[in-house]
């Protein structure tokens, strides 16, 4: 009698828990994957290659110890033609430092991109996804969207949304290499 | 709690009703009653029997099938509350703000409250899959501890029944009449014309037929199981791919979360019934609504890049095939299908202009821009050159002095041009806008005048998978399988004992159709002489019927 109240514990204890573990996992990541359907803090970054401006290959995993500063910009983006002087001068500070920016628009023309980094005086590498895939991989959306991606390949911080000079300076420092 | 002993030596599990082999009652309450309740067989459902535990209250709660109603009942209002406004994925705005400020401009107040409670959101809200998490939860446990007892005391009951328990069947019939071991024999035969299967004790009879209708429920629930744990695996990443992509014409684009392939849009069609073609069909129709449309079509060939390739890599794309995608008529590859959802027609694809004097309007020549790749320079006649210094696609005025663009389509495109010629070696500036020249830096000689433009159309494909549907198809076969298994077959029970004493005990029980087994009785009746029987419940409600008119 005890022996079969015990069984029985144990059994509806096996399956509410087997239950409530497959419910808890569906909306957890169900939630997760509105938030960002793949890419979340931790993660590795997603290789990549692009040529960039000036005919250099880009390549994200040539970057291994080294922090990239990955930033998601269009040429219409008001956001982004704000924050791009202060990156610029950022990148000045920490290119040395083993920090590298890398920015890449999304599918527009030579033309617009080179006017456009004329205008502003650009100087860190920027390069154009051009059959938007790196925006697929990456999941861009809105327009600026900044990966921080650490000395390891992993992804430190996910910024949407406009920064700040001191906030790209501080971001820049969190993936300073040791 | 103790285990019950049944006055026929049968021992049963704490919370038996009926006795599991003799069907004696157990219980005052059953024993009060006229007929007893059928339902599980007046087995001990574990979950009324046992309530010590945390586990056990738990499980209690998700067994009831009245806690399962409410469970169905909310999720139900839930739904429909969901479908007072469009749901989020509906609303043509993609970030938060936008989304916030769609509801508040077009549904007011209301909207405002519908977004701000989650509302707009709701089938993927954490509480609305808690919710249906609760009724699988609640189907397994309740079919869990229903099917075992029941299971069991289908198996365990007896040919022959005890007095007690026929007697509080809804149909019974006690009388002396001279039925023999003959008039048994031939019972049995015509039962077995009937389709029942006969087993036989002593001087007791008992038939039975349709038993498996009685696990209709239990199916019907395990294939709600199945299909509610195939849209589980939804979550799961690579099973689920729902994703929108525009493709213009011309245009080579990656395909939103496939390995590597690509897509180019060769060209889109939309076709019109024209009234000559179909006067008949759709004649009226055009008159009243202009046109009707035929058909939506976008012409692609698939690439695929090279194996381990990373996002980005634009070289190597290896052809594999050709398709034309239609309404319902996807290209399929690799699990994977894009279906034609959507289209824009005639965006500004190339502007062709002439640089001209502005006076005589002679021509110095013509080029042509590709608003999705303009080149720096054009070269036209001897001596007469224009260089594009800047382009803005989707023009919006000048802030500061300088030109805004809102957006990378080409919605109002609009130029900063040099004009060189062997006048103005060092060049003459203009800004060229659609059907309008701003000369920024003094007047001109020159002029960029518009000659036609190229459109080019997009096509709005949705890109799917779904591994899961083969799970979801098995989950709603079996459910159906289960509905048909209850709905068209029943149980019926047809118990005849002769007792010592000469008396012939007759007695059935079905789980629905009563008529049937009224009928199958009458039948049986009429080849063994057997007693006459009642419908219990039929005096029941004669009786209740008689007092309730006494009572007015």
């Amino acid at each position: 009698m005890a022996q079969s109240k015990k069984r029985r514990f144990y059994m509806r204890t096996a399956i509410l828990a087997v239950l409530v573990v497959a419910i808890v996992f569906t909306v957890y990541s169900n939630l997760n994957k509105e938030k960002n359907a793949v890419l979340q803090v931790g993660d590795k970054a997603p290789d990549f290659v692009l040529v960039d401006m000036d005919g250099t290959e880009r390549r994200l995993s040539d970057y291994k110890g080294q922090g990239v500063f990955l930033n998601f910009w269009g040429t219409w983006c008001k956001p982004c033609a704000k924050e791009m002087p202060a990156m610029d001068n950022q990148y000045g500070e920490y290119a040395n430092k083993g920090v590298q920016t890398l920015a890449i628009n999304i599918g527009e023309s030579d033309l617009k991109v080179n006017s456009f980094s004329n205008r502003y005086g650009l100087t860190f590498p920027i390069a154009i996804d051009r059959n938007k895939s790196v925006m697929e991989s990456y999941n861009i959306d809105p327009l600026p969207t900044t990966f921080l991606i650490n000395p390891e390949g992993k992804i430190e911080k996910i910024i949407k949304g406009e920064m700040t000079e001191e906030d790209i300076a501080n971001f820049m420092d969190q993936i300073k290499p040791s | 709690m103790d285990k019950i002993v049944c006055a026929c030596g049968n021992v049963n599990p704490a919370g038996t009703e009926l006795c599991e082999s003799c069907g004696r009652p157990l219980t005052e309450e059953t024993k009060e009653k006229k007929i007893v309740d059928m339902r599980y067989e007046g087995s001990a459902r574990r979950s009324q029997t046992y309530n010590k535990t945390i586990i056990d209250k738990v499980w209690n709660f998700f067994s009831s099938v009245k806690v399962g109603m409410w469970i169905i009942v909310a999720i139900l209002i839930a739904a429909a509350i969901g479908t007072i406004l469009p749901q989020v994925f509906y609303v043509p705005a993609t970030n938060e703000t936008d989304i916030a400020a769609y509801y508040q401009r077009v549904y007011g107040g209301f909207g405002t409250l519908y977004y701000k409670l989650g509302l707009s959101d709701l089938y993927s809200s954490w509480w609305f899959q808690v919710l249906v998490g609760m009724l699988g939860i609640s189907l397994v446990i309740a079919s869990l501890d229903r099917v075992i007892p029941l299971y069991k005391s289908l198996k365990k009951q007896k040919t022959k029944r005890h007095l007690s328990f026929l007697k509080r069947q809804r149909i019974f019939g006690m009388g002396k009449s001279d039925v023999t071991e003959e008039s048994l024999l031939k019972t049995e035969e015509k039962l077995k014309e009937l389709k029942y299967n006969i087993k036989r004790e002593g001087n007791a009879i008992l038939a039975e037929r349709g038993r498996f209708s009685r696990w209709g429920p239990y199916v019907n629930h395990l294939g709600l199981i199945i299909f509610l744990f195939g849209v589980m695996l939804r979550a799961l990443p690579g099973f689920y791919v729902d994703e929108t992509m525009w493709l213009r014409e011309g245009e080579t684009l990656y395909v939103p979360e496939t390995d590597g392939y690509f897509l180019e849009s060769k060209e889109f069609i939309y076709e019109t019934y024209s009234k000559e073609e179909s006067k008949e069909v759709y004649g009226d129709a055009i008159d009243r609504v202009g046109t009707i449309a035929k058909n939506y079509q976008t012409d692609v060939s698939l690439y695929k890049g090279p194996e381990d390739s990373v996002a980005g890599h634009t070289e190597d794309l290896k052809f594999e095939k050709e398709a034309s995608i239609q309404v319902n008529k996807p290209i399929k590859f690799d699990n994977f299908s894009v279906f034609q959802m959507d289209f824009r027609l005639d965006e500004l694809a190339t502007m062709t202009f002439q640089l001209q004097d502005k006076e005589t309007q002679q021509s110095f020549g013509e080029f042509t821009i590709d608003l999705a790749d303009p080149q720096p320079f054009y070269e036209l006649d001897e001596g007469y050159k224009v260089e594009v210094m800047d382009y803005y696609a989707d023009f919006t005025g000048f802030e500061e002095g300088v030109p805004q663009s809102q957006s990378p389509l080409p919605n109002n495109p609009a130029f900063l041009i040099k004009m060189y010629s062997p006048e103005f070696p060092k060049g003459e500036t203009s800004f060229v806008m659609i059907k309008e020249t701003v000369e920024p830096l003094g007047v001109n000689q020159h002029k960029i005048a518009f000659q036609s433009v190229e459109t080019r159309d997009v096509s709005g494909l949705t890109v799917r998978k779904d591994l899961t549907l083969p799970l979801l198809a098995l989950g709603g076969l079996i459910f159906m399988i289960g509905v048909a298994q209850g709905s068209y077959w029943n149980h019926r029970r047809i118990w005849i004992q002769l007792s010592e004493d000469g008396q012939t005990v007759v007695a059935a029980h079905t789980n629905k159709n009563w008529l049937s087994v009224k009928r199958d009785l009458d039948k049986v009746t009429e080849v063994a002489h057997l007693p006459k029987y009642l419908d219990q419940q039929d005096i029941d409600s004669l009786e209740e019927k008689v007092d309730k008119e006494e009572g007015v």
